[in-house]
């Protein structure tokens, strides 16, 4: 699916920005295995969905974004990126504990993070439902004649829905600066993708409506950073949308309730998927480029997993909402009718 | 004496008998087949059918809700799942604009015999947008019958009824029951009509109405109430439309109160009706106002806190009983 990984070329980045790159995923990774662990724990419960695999995705794009300024919106699956938008680590790990240092005080949980300071529309849980919403923001900067470009990120089953098919026609008919960045994982929970993709060449759906449509890796970082910045630019020189299929991997369940890969996909191909795992991958760039040591790399996992580890430290330190607040924030100027 | 099965069970083994009774049955929904149903309802049927009549779907609710009215329109009689109730939302377009009006509007030259199933309510800490209890929305659209099962025999007998129906049918399985055992009859012939209620607990003092989950809650407060004394006869309606207003009445005769117990947000809930249902035909049995407990008027939060203040309980429902007196 992925294009093969590149023969070992001059490595683009600067040695402190690969590092920093590295270190990113490596982050996003500590974060989501820390994630599974409260889940088992009990102190995450109901439907939680991690990024591994998919990191390079994330971090690669994110680049190309102006922090505080470009829209990011995304489904369930919804960690990594307000991590990697300046988001406070602590408040989404309190969120999906469903604590009150949480970004939304308990009230949303993993699937529904939220930080609009940073520009981070959410964590949403209705499959595609947040297309529109996505265009809706990117309306709204077009309106406002601001030149902030909206990411919205959807999976590959999410691609099917209807209103994905309206969201396109209307971005292209009315010139929205957004970017459609699929994240074909070639998984909808356990429907592959030749099971519910007519054409499993996602990106060629943008072509009929008029918008720029392409395919690329999303297991390599560098790649990935490298056409994120282009497309970006484009998206924001042009205020028109713009369609991107990337194609990634996650490497667990659907959910962390999802303990049936096997019904779906064979040890092999998680095996062969495995050796494109994005942070080996660079990796092994690095090291080859003389840009790291495996011993520097060792120490920023370590650095990374202890950061992590402080960050569920002092999320489990905080309390769980009071009763009370059940009522707060259904409406921003009133309460609704109280009691059972 | 009949075999002992889970809701889930018995919910499966009704779709399987009516599969093997009528060849235009055939059931769709989202991960049903290969995956095995995220609830494990449809378990082993994608094996044992195959891809023709067990379906899988993309992510695709309002597509192929429409696609089944329209087989059911022209001679098949579907089953179609929501992976949960709340993502039939997306399809209230299909069922509420078109399902729902079909045999009306085509003068009762058509009808869409099929069944919309799936879990509906509050699981747990599935947050805001995965906790809907649905079922009183539907039962405000003639055109639909809503069923809302709460023990395994009755989610049998009711199954196969609703799938020979020859009328929409939202059949709506509290995720909280699928584990809930029971005993089916040993006849193979055993249904359950649809608006039919029926008594789950007898009882004299007060009736206790309610549907879906609910009855076990209501078991579970009649139960504290013996022990205190008071003697709650537990109505389980079974079926909101068309809703069995005799059998709620009857009760109500002899135990001069009730309270009307529902999941849903309990302002303009599917209770409402029940009671104002009572209030109208009891008025002179009534030794006190109806009451009604419902689920708080919020989205359903995700902290298990907060969720537990939403959900209504046997203590919820003391509470209201309190009231009463
Ligand atoms: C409308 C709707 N239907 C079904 C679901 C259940 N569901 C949640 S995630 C999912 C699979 C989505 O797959 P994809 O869009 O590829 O995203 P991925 O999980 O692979 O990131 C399904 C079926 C839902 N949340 N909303
Ligand atoms: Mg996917």
């Amino acid at each position: 699916m992925a294009k093969a990984a590149k023969a070992p070329k001059e490595l683009s980045e600067t040695p402190e920005k690969l590092i920093d790159l590295y270190r990113q995923m490596v982050f996003i990774r500590f974060f989501e295995k820390k994630c599974n662990f409260a889940y088992r724990q009990g102190k995450i419960g109901g439907y939680m969905h991690t990024y591994i695999g998919m990191e390079a995705t994330g971090v690669g794009f994110n680049e190309a974004l102006r922090p505080g300024w470009d829209n990011v919106i995304t489904a369930y699956r919804d960690h990594a990126q307000p991590l990697l938008m300046g988001s406070d680590p602590l408040k989404v790990m309190a969120e999906t504990m469903g604590r009150v240092d949480g970004y939304s005080n308990g009230k949303g949980g993993s699937m529904h993070i939220y930080d609009f300071e940073n520009r981070f529309f959410g964590g949403w849980g209705i499959v595609g439902g947040h297309i529109p919403i996505g265009t809706g923001v990117a309306f709204t900067a077009k309106y406002k004649k601001e030149d902030r470009v909206t990411v919205c990120y959807l999976g590959d089953g999410a691609a099917n829905q209807g209103v994905v098919f309206e969201s396109y026609n209307m971005a292209a008919l009315w010139d929205l600066p957004i970017i459609y960045a699929i994240e074909n994982n070639e998984f909808a929970m356990g429907t592959r993708l030749e099971y519910h993709a007519s054409d499993t060449e996602l990106y060629k759906r943008g072509i009929p409506f008029g918008i720029k449509s392409e395919r690329i890796d999303g297991m390599d970082v560098l790649q990935v950073k490298e056409d994120a910045a282009r497309i970006v630019e484009w998206v924001r020189e042009n205020q028109k949308p713009y369609l991107v299929e990337i194609m990634n991997y996650r490497y667990e369940g659907h959910g962390a309730a999802d303990n049936d890969r096997q019904l779906y996909r064979t040890k092999e191909e998680e095996e062969e998927a495995m050796l494109r795992d994005p942070i080996g991958r660079l990796a092994r760039q690095m090291v080859d480029a003389g840009a790291a040591t495996e011993a520097d790399l060792e120490k920023i996992d370590d650095e990374e997993e202890e950061r992590v580890e402080v960050i569920f430290e002092q999320a489990d330190a905080s309390p769980h909402p009071d009763p009370s607040e059940v009522y707060d924030h259904v409406y921003t100027d009133m309460t609704p009718e109280m009691g059972h | 004496m009949g075999v002992e099965l889970t809701y889930r069970d018995a919910v499966a083994k009704a779709i399987v008998d009516e599969m093997n009774r009528d060849d235009s049955v055939y059931i769709m929904g989202e991960d049903i087949g290969r995956y095995q149903g995220t609830f494990r309802v449809t378990q082993g049927m994608f094996d044992d059918y195959g891809p023709k009549r067990v379906i899988d779907t993309p992510i695709t609710e309002a597509g192929f809700t429409g696609i089944a009215i329209g087989s059911a329109m022209s001679g098949l009689r579907p089953i179609v799942e929501m992976m949960t109730m709340s993502f039939s939302i997306l399809a209230l377009d299909q069922i509420l604009n078109h399902a729902a009006k079909v045999h009306y509007m085509t003068g009762g030259q058509a009808s869409v015999p099929m069944v919309i199933r799936g879990p509906g309510g509050a699981a747990k800490q599935l947050s805001a947008q995965h906790s809907h209890s649905l079922e009183g929305w539907f039962a405000h659209c003639p055109g639909l019958k809503v069923v809302a099962p709460s023990t395994p025999e009755c989610a049998y007998g009711l199954f196969k009824t609703s799938v020979r129906d020859d009328n929409p049918v939202i059949f709506t399985e509290n995720p909280g029951l699928y584990t809930v055992k029971g005993e089916l009859p040993d006849d193979d012939d055993f249904t359950v009509p649809i608006g039919k209620a029926r008594i789950a607990r007898e009882g004299t003092d007060m009736s206790l109405v309610c549907y879906s989950r609910m009855v076990h809650v209501c078991l579970e407060a009649a139960e504290r109430l013996a022990e205190q004394g008071i003697s709650a006869e537990v109505v389980d309606v079974r079926s909101l439309l068309p809703l069995d207003m005799e059998t709620i009445s009857a009760s109500v005769a002899k135990t001069n109160r009730a309270v009307v117990v529902y999941e849903d947000w309990k302002f303009g809930g599917f209770g409402g009706e029940i009671a104002s249902r009572i209030g109208e035909e009891c008025f002179d049995d009534l030794d006190a106002p109806v009451l009604r407990v419902g689920g708080l008027n919020v989205p359903t939060p995700y902290s298990r806190v907060l969720e537990l203040e939403c959900i209504p309980s046997a203590d919820s429902v003391l509470a209201a009983v309190e009231r009463l007196s």
